[in-house]
């Protein structure tokens, strides 16, 4: 099985009941998998007539109760920009698949590449929090896709599998979960009478239960700064309120929904902290420098965005190099270098050719660190 | 003064005043849109009114509905996927003539050809109007806008021969003036299994009238009644004659199947049935 066909059995399994999209290689799998696969569940595929539509269609399918996702890879993600920031403002959960490849622009069209990271945490306008997940294996991309939607649904939030080419095509065999056997979240319905609904209402652990269209609870959901009833506001405290609250929801609950995979971490002093397709690279290299007696760990980070900064606050007082494998010029180095303020060295490796990071390579700079 | 039917269906919070200047024409429409509802006796909880950005897009949230006021230009596509997610719903676009024809053109074309079921009622007001008076897709040649001090040198689209040539099964027009049959197409269109557009022609004192020298709101509502033809009389009419005037009344009612309805039968194929 490969990775995209993964992805596509995670979002039935975690409850998927709408998907939209516009054909992207190397995403473009998922969306025809899921166009077999949908139907047979009672679901609905749509082929819309780009991405901005395929984002804008799925927001309006979640607000009508169905799970949603989309897929899409650089050039397509980037049209979605729009519809990312109205669900983040909104509170409406969605779950966006970006397959990256690489290059800017249209790139590289079949080849993998790491280049969206920032652009996943700030590339809609304006202050928002967003949660991102990052495969690295066949396995993790359905549990990491099950577990996109239930954090999609847990905080009414958009969230992005950011993966690539590489674990979307890889093709591994694996026994996946059994129904029963992964846990799956629905979003909470209000039980209030409808005219005490507050749809907005951050009294409750941030995040309010959400009514879908057409279930008897008429409510107002704008892109504009919105009061705790979803009408726009300009007051300060109430959009105060807007901005923050959205925000808070996924700061105050960082334990929930940061999820790293820590390997030979116990005595490392260095550690290589890494991504989707560079993990692979990176375990096979460390489990090979641990052969040599080297002290090597690594941070595999399953969830990207919120960024861990505490857990590498605390790890980094035991670590005297950190190592920092990326597909692109250095996005996530930062995020690593900001957290461990000066704490211990920050070195990457870097590559911008269409072609992975290859363990051998992550060796050397193991080498070139120790001497 | 506002009417004891249209209370019913605005929202009893604190929504008002509105935001439209006086003598616009969009309060005309909502009007219009309301007694339409009304006399269908359609339940409130399964009328879903979204809207994209504009003067126009801010009706919805002072109506008692469930109500969308999405980015701008993509209504349709956030109705698209709501309508496939619950195919029960009445689903009401209201959108500018910008909304609509620039920034949205393209979910506008695909909605029609895909003929997925709800109203689009676009308000043609020659103008951007939330934005200041620039041109929009819908300025007639020569006209006067913000960004076309100098006259308009680009050709208006035509929103019910686009709404017809990219498959709408119900297209009409009215006016503000005319706004008796804009409850009419309303309440015919409601009822129309597929995508209908009704076009409404609307005054923008604020911009489009002060920048095109009309005097006043009175001035812009003779201009659309001495100019509006109804369609049966302009059958009679020259091309000559009909210079500089737009018909108004039902122009374009078929009948094709539904997208919504296409697709329960797929699904049902999926799953191995009929
Ligand atoms: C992506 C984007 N571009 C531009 C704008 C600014 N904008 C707001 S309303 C509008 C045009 C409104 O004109 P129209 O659709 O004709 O509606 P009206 O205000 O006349 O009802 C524009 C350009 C925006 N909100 N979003
Ligand atoms: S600017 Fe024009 S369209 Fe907007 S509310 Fe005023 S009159 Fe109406």
């Amino acid at each position: 099985m490969s990775g995209a066909e993964a992805i596509a059995s995670g979002a039935i399994a975690a409850g998927l009941r709408f998907f939209a999209g516009y054909p992207i290689t190397p995403s473009t799998e998922i969306a025809e998998i899921l166009s077999i696969k949908l139907p047979k569940v009672g679901g609905s595929f749509i082929q819309m007539e780009d991405e901005i539509a395929s984002i804008s269609a799925i927001i309006g399918a979640s607000i009508g109760g169905a799970k949603s996702m989309t897929a899409t890879s650089g050039p397509g993600f980037s049209l979605m920009m729009e519809g990312l920031g109205f669900a983040c403002m909104a509170e409406i959960p969605i779950v966006v698949a970006n397959v990256q490849r690489g290059g800017p622009s249209t790139g590289l069209p079949t080849k993998v590449g790491q280049g969206d990271v920032l652009q996943t945490r700030w590339g809609t306008h304006g202050d928002h929090a967003i949660i991102a997940l990052s495969p690295s294996s066949v396995y993790e991309c359905f549990t990491i896709t099950v577990r996109a939607f239930n954090l999609a649904e847990r905080y009414r939030v958009p969230v992005i599998i950011l993966t690539d080419e590489s674990v979307a095509h890889m093709r591994e065999t694996v026994v996946l979960p059994q129904e029963g056997e992964y846990e799956v979240i629905d979003r909470e319905l209000p039980t209030v009478p409808p005219e005490w609904y507050l749809p907005y209402d951050r009294a409750h652990g941030g995040v309010a239960p959400m009514a879908s269209f057409g279930s008897g609870y008429r409510y107002h959901i704008t892109g504009l700064t919105h009061d705790a009833h979803g009408f726009p506001t300009s007051v300060s405290e109430e959009v105060d309120d807007c901005i923050r609250g959205q925000i808070e929801k996924i700061i105050f609950n960082l334990d929930d929904i940061v999820e790293v995979e820590q390997l030979y971490m116990d005595d490392a002093e260095i550690m290589v902290v890494c991504y989707g397709i560079t993990a692979r690279a990176a375990k096979e290299a460390v489990e090979i420098a641990r052969s040599k007696g080297i002290a090597v760990g690594i941070l595999n980070l399953l969830t990207i965005w919120p960024f861990p900064v505490q857990l590498l606050q605390t790890i980094t007082e035991q670590i005297r190099v950190a190592i920092v494998p990326e597909i692109n010029m250095g996005q996530i180095i930062r995020e690593v270098k900001s957290s461990v303020e000066g704490r211990c060295k920050v070195v990457g490796i870097n590559r911008v050719d269409g072609d992975n990071i290859y363990p051998h390579q992550i060796l050397e700079k193991i080498s070139e660190v120790l001497s | 003064m506002i009417s004891e039917k249209m209370r019913k269906y605005l929202r009893p919070t604190k929504k008002f005043p509105h935001v439209w200047c006086p003598g616009c024409g969009i309060g005309t429409i909502m009007g219009a849109i309301v007694r339409a509802i009304d006399k269908l006796k359609l339940d409130a909880d399964k009328i879903v009114m979204v809207s994209g950005i504009g003067c126009t897009s801010r009706m919805p949230v002072y109506l008692d509905f469930n109500t969308l006021h999405t980015t701008h230009g993509r209504a349709l596509a956030f109705s698209t996927g709501l309508k496939l997610a619950r195919p029960e719903l009445h689903i009401i676009v209201v959108t500018g003539d910008g909304d609509a024809c620039a920034i949205g053109g393209n979910h506008f074309i695909h909605s029609a050809r895909r003929n997925i079921e709800m109203t689009m009622i676009v308000v043609n007001n020659s103008i951007y109007g939330m934005t200041g008076g620039q041109v929009s897709p819908t300025t007639p040649y020569q006209a006067y806008g913000t960004t076309a001090k100098l006259g308009n040198i680009e050709r208006p689209f035509d929103i019910c021969d686009l709404a017809i040539a990219a498959g709408a099964i119900y297209v009409g027009r009215a006016t503000c003036y005319h706004s008796t049959l804009m409850e009419k197409l309303v309440y015919d269109a409601l009822q129309k299994d597929g995508f209908s557009v009704i076009e409404a022609i609307a005054q923008c004192p604020t911009f489009f009238g002060r920048l095109n020298d009309f005097k006043n709101v009175v001035e812009m509502v003779n201009w659309q009644k001495a100019n509006a033809v109804p369609v049966k009389k302009a059958e009679k009419m020259s091309s000559e004659e009909l210079e500089g005037k737009f018909t108004i009344g039902l122009l374009h009612d078929v009948d094709f199947p539904e997208y919504t309805n296409l697709y329960r039968k797929l699904m049902k194929r999926a799953q191995g049935g009929g």
